[in-house]
């Protein structure tokens, strides 16, 4: 049962990308071994191809479970081909309370993930509306945000209301990392902030909550969306389930904080299949199109 | 360290105590005299020697001054105003208007109990959304009036509890950011005690970011940090000293703007001295903040946060 084995082939084509020639026949014979392995899903442990399961949008054809998936595939299933731009790749962070293994840590990821950081961002479009776009990926530490990754959504909302774009942020994360203390907490202020201010230009944030969202990404530009969407059975809430269990000292109930159970309380507007984001992103997105004149 | 340091000093106390009817004797007096002395150099002792998990000891002792001795000190007339006007009154946050030298402000703070009765009224400095949106609906009365907004923070950090999650804890704490980081009139944040987690941080979104030399402000509880990182709260001790959470760290990360010191011991040894200190920092940054134009006010704001952790 390991549903981020497809990590491997990212790294590879990662590293294609980045350095080309030798890599490539390597990544090749990579990919066609991961392509045939079996992979279980972890709500019914029915088992499914790679390739099976990737025409299927990482979705369990069985019971529906949505396997966790890289935020480059993300991107793939829901913009325009070729249309990703990707702002700030290369920004990192630094060990800002000198935390031991921190960097090193750090360095495996990147390796291990293909991800330079927890988010990408940049710019896309969806049925050739243009949008600025973060993922974040829940690979690289939990999808934490640290630093990095603040720097990273502000400078992307900052570039959305600057541009005057819609903007679409698909969270997948811990939390705050721990890893960078303070500064790690002082980036729910900085990134809720851009939010605001981007809104306050009349301009359209969506949030899309996927498995998991939780801490302080929840109780900051992931709660922030003008419309709020999540994947079926994703994992959100600002507490982790575990901490309210021994703080409560009772076992919670079945489907609590599930994206379904948000719904039914009231914090996000629309559980959205994986096989209809896009169309219902595009749908989103043209509905705030400025448009003044009546056309039929 | 402390917590020896602090039974001697208990011991002494007592002892003193115990002469005060009966120490007219010259021998008595000379002792009473040593006695003073000893507890003097004690005091000094404790507040040289204080380690990060010392300062969290105090900034959580239970003796330490509250928002409500601050409010009682600093403002005349406060008025609290209660509700969220959506689903109920939480007492762990109280707020509303006052007077500070006679200009009108609104205050708005976390409450922490001194025994169990009052711990189990304001949900041991702990509030859930219902406080958060309380927040929100006193931050956007004190803009609507124009009135500057002062916080004192000091919680362990939000609640986390079933009824809490299901009203939509992250939300509420989600619209304090967002609300704080562009209201239009200046935000003052005192962290008094515990500075923990998002949970204080939704009130902590300001122009001017004070500390209380014994506070702590820090991304989680050194406990919870310890057992996020090695699934073992005991070595607490140790992330205290990772996390660089006092006044002084943050003051250096330049993430906070001004240290109030305490008196040695801490700040329930001499809170006169300590809200006279706050006082007059109080004031100053007043009178500068209303003297700045309300664009220029949210620019700071903005500009203050966005540049935490510069790359
Ligand atoms: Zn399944």
């Amino acid at each position: 049962m390991n549903p981020f084995k497809e990590r491997k082939e990212h790294l590879f084509t990662l590293k294609t990308m980045q350095r080309k020639g030798k890599q490539v026949k390597k990544v090749k014979k990579q990919e066609q071994i991961s392509e045939s392995l079996l992979v279980n899903c972890p709500k019914c442990t029915n088992s499914y191809s790679k390739a099976t399961l990737s025409k299927l949008y990482y979705v369990c054809p069985n019971c529906g479970y949505h396997y966790k998936i890289s935020a480059f595939r993300r991107i793939k299933l829901i913009a325009d081909p070729e249309s990703f731009v990707e702002m700030n790749r290369f920004l990192t962070g630094n060990n800002p309370l000198s935390f031991p293994g921190y960097r090193e840590k750090l360095n495996v990821l990147q390796d291990e993930t293909g991800l330079v950081e927890s988010v990408i961002t940049g710019t896309a479009t969806i049925k050739k509306i243009k949008a600025v776009i973060a993922v974040l990926d829940s690979r690289f530490l939990m999808g934490s945000m640290g630093v990095a990754v603040g720097e990273k959504i502000t400078r992307a909302v900052e570039y959305a209301a600057e541009e005057k774009l819609p903007l679409i942020i698909f969270s997948a994360s811990g939390g705050a990392r721990m890893q960078e203390g303070i500064f790690s907490l002082m980036q729910m202020a900085k990134t809720s902030a851009a939010i605001q201010r981007h809104g306050k230009k009349g301009l359209l944030y969506i949030s899309v909550l996927t498995n998991p969202t939780t801490g302080g990404v929840t109780a900051s530009f992931a709660s922030l969306g003008d419309i709020i969407l999540a994947e079926p059975g994703a994992l959100i809430g600002f507490a982790g389930p575990r901490v309210i269990e021994q703080t409560i000292k009772q076992k919670l109930p079945e489907g609590f904080q599930s994206a379904e159970y948000l719904l039914e309380h009231g914090f996000i507007d629309k559980i959205v299949e994986r096989k209809e984001c896009r169309d219902i992103l595009a749908l989103i997105l043209q509905l705030h199109e400025k448009r003044n004149e009546i056309t039929c | 360290m402390l917590k020896e340091l602090e039974s001697k000093l208990k011991a002494i106390d007592q002892e003193l105590e115990h002469m005060a009817d009966n120490s007219h004797s010259p021998a008595q007096v000379l002792m009473r005299r040593q006695l003073e002395r000893n507890r003097k150099e004690l005091l000094e002792a404790i507040a040289k020697s204080l380690t990060p998990a010392d300062r969290v000891y105090l900034a959580r002792h239970p003796k330490r001054p509250g928002v409500r001795d601050y409010i009682s000190y600093l403002f005349t007339d406060f008025l609290e105003l209660k509700g969220d006007r959506g689903c109920k009154e939480d007492e762990s946050i109280l707020g509303g208007p006052a007077f500070y030298k006679g200009i009108p402000v609104t205050v708005i703070g976390q409450c922490k109990g001194r025994n169990l009765e009052e711990n189990l009224k304001y949900n041991f400095g702990m509030p859930g959304p219902e406080g958060y949106r309380k927040v929100i609906r006193l931050a956007r009365q004190a803009e609507k009036f124009d009135r500057p907004i002062i916080t004192f923070i000091d919680t362990p950090g939000a609640y986390p509890g079933l009824e809490a999650e299901e009203r939509g804890q992250g939300e509420a704490i989600a619209g304090c950011l967002s609300v704080l980081s562009d209201i239009r009139v200046p935000v003052i944040a005192i962290v008094i005690g515990e500075g923990g987690s998002g949970g204080a941080l939704a009130l902590g979104v300001a122009n001017t970011i004070i500390m209380l030399e014994n506070s702590i402000f820090s991304v989680l509880s050194p406990e919870g940090f310890a057992s996020i990182l090695w699934k073992d709260s005991s070595r607490s001790d140790e992330a205290c000293e990772l996390m660089k959470l006092t006044a002084g760290d943050l003051l250096d990360f330049g993430i906070i703007d001004y240290v109030i010191k305490e008196p040695p011991g801490g700040a329930h040894r001499d809170p006169g001295q300590v809200f006279q200190d706050v006082a007059i920092l109080l004031e100053q940054e007043i009178r500068k903040l209303t003297a700045v134009g309300k664009e220029e006010l949210t620019d700071a704001r903005y500009k203050k946060y966005r540049e935490m952790g510069k790359l």
